[in-house]
């Protein structure tokens, strides 16, 4: 069923960290490695070790340069998956059915055995979270690790999905974002968390964290680090000395 | 967006098709018996070719049946459905006209709203997509039935609507020009909004997330041929123009009417392939390119 459900039970999702990446890509690689071996098909490569390697992957981890008016320019390393979105344009353009948006947690699947491999889906998200796997000719995308955030074969710490699991910087968090009270919406009104291309109303489900301001934070102890001699000492200062005689 | 040729022979030859079959239907030319399957057999031709073309880009073109079920939501399951009832209402209708001599108006009628609907919505599969604002507006089905019904008119030989139709369509399409060139930039989204640091300073693409291709770059980021832009417009426009010079002569015949068919097809094929390769997707946006 392509229409979005009125409203979903919980809204299962992710927030990401902007100041706390440090742009490693374990997240892509933990992504690709569950994914490419659980739900639905393989994660294909083509040409891998060739001169023009290409992939499908779920999870891509761009980087990008802020330069502000004032002071330096800050790296932010800025990792991108599906935001199962409310309104997802995705789901509504599929004419199979293929696509769905679930009622009792919001993730945003596809049912690669009705998918026809159009396309539109991709399209039609502003996000590039959907590709096309050219092995299988079927749409790939984000599950939020379905297959393991409800799986009891696992540890109970494994149970959430594979990237935030893998983050070593903990930059990744999981968790209901329907729930005011969880921890991921806690974290998202106290760093002021935002979606991307709002004017898009897609209303993402994902957040994102904005990096801390940097520099303020440095002015406070920059002072306290000045060096206390800036003289030069020994040959060096000899010679500054008697250069100066002549 | 990537001109991919199966999709551009698909809309523009069932474009055309369903564009004869809505002036058959209307009863322009009203004919009969051979004449009639001559004019019906053309027509579904090109219906029913441009859609099978359209199969050709599918993953998996054995599960297309599925592409029924979604009406309620989704516009290419919607063409679908259009697609096939005007063929079968037009069926009908012509097997009256070419075995019986008989104008089963109701049929005809039907069909031809049917036949316009279809384009229709194969347009609205572009202009429904918020994340190519260039497609996002009303000039797009506006072009695709103009386009759809002026070539049309030139195939079933009703020059008095053709003529002006062209004319329309070539005017509708500069204003889309006009208005598309500026729409990513009046759509509201950027580089700032898609990365949400827009209020930290100005934002640059410093590092793709890969150092080599991928699918949403392929389908979605295709800027190769822009730099012809407007030398393929401007050819676009000559060609269209063409049957409005050639037709006006006092007494067309059959050699005039082919070239003037021709350079309309030419016309709208090079029309259809700006309209993917011009079209830019607001994912686009992550990579620094437009």
């Amino acid at each position: 069923m392509t229409l979005l459900p009125e409203t979903t039970e919980k809204k299962l999702g992710l927030v990401i960290d902007l100041d706390t990446c440090v742009g490693c890509h374990a997240c892509v690689v933990s992504c690709k490695g569950w994914n490419t071996e659980n739900y639905g098909a393989p994660l294909s490569d083509q040409d891998p070790y060739g001169g023009a390697p290409s992939g499908t992957f779920l999870n891509r981890v761009h980087s990008f340069e802020v330069t502000p008016k004032e002071g330096a320019a800050q790296l932010v390393h800025f990792p991108k998956s599906c935001l199962h979105c409310e309104d997802a344009p995705c789901v509504t353009v599929c004419p199979t059915g293929a696509s769905y948006k679930r009622v009792e947690d919001g993730i945003v699947l596809v049912n690669e055995s009705d998918c026809i491999g159009c396309g539109l889906c991709a399209w039609a998200c502003p996000y590039g979270a959907r590709e096309m796997d050219q092995a299988e000719g079927v749409m790939k995308k984000c599950t939020l690790c379905v297959d393991r955030i409800y799986n009891e074969n696992l540890p109970e710490e494994d149970r959430q999905p594979a990237c935030v699991r893998t983050c070593p910087s903990g930059a990744r968090h999981f968790g209901d974002l329907g729930d005011p009270e969880s921890e991921v919406s806690l974290l998202v009104a106290e760093r002021g968390g935002m979606d991307l291309m709002p004017e898009q109303g897609t209303k993402p489900v994902n957040k994102y964290l904005p990096p801390r301001p940097r520099d303020a934070a440095i002015d406070i102890l920059a002072p306290l680090l000045e060096p206390v001699a800036t003289g030069p000492k020994g040959f060096l200062g000899w010679l500054d000395k008697a250069l100066e005689k002549i | 967006m990537h001109p991919a040729p199966s999709v551009i022979l698909f809309t523009v030859l069932s474009g055309l098709g369903f564009g004869m079959l809505f002036w058959l239907g209307a009863g322009y030319p009203s004919v009969t018996g051979w004449s009639a399957f001559a004019f019906f057999t053309v027509a579904y031709l090109l219906a029913v070719g441009g859609l099978s073309a359209s199969t050709f880009h599918l993953g998996h073109p054995e599960r297309a049946l599925k592409a029924f079920t979604q009406w309620r939501s989704s516009w290419l399951s919607r063409e679908a459905w259009l697609s096939v009832a005007s063929l079968l209402f037009m069926a009908v209708y012509g097997a009256g006209k070419v075995f019986f001599a008989a104008n089963w108006i109701l049929f005809g009628g039907i069909g031809a709203v049917l036949a316009l609907t279809t384009v229709y919505a194969t347009a609205m599969i572009y202009t429904q997509l918020k994340t190519v604002p260039r497609w996002n507006q009303p000039t797009t089905p506006a072009l695709f039935v103009l386009l759809s019904v002026s070539g049309g008119a030139l195939l079933t030989n009703q020059l008095w609507a053709a003529l002006p139709l062209f004319a329309i369509a070539i005017a509708v399409q500069i204003y889309a020009w006009k208005t598309g060139d500026t729409a990513l930039v009046t759509s509201g989204s950027s580089i700032e909004s898609a990365t949400g640091l827009g209020d930290k300073g100005s934002v640059r693409a410093f590092e793709p997330p890969h150092t080599g291709t991928n699918y949403l770059m392929r389908e979605m980021v295709f800027t190769v041929a822009r730099k012809h832009a407007m030398k393929l417009r401007i050819i676009a426009v000559v060609l269209l123009a063409l049957p409005l010079l050639l037709l006006l002569a006092s007494a067309p015949g059959h050699l005039l009417g082919a070239l003037a068919v021709l350079a309309h097809l030419a016309g709208v094929l090079t029309l259809r392939w700006l309209f993917f390769a011009e079209a830019e997707h607001v994912v686009g946006l992550y990579y620094g390119k437009r």
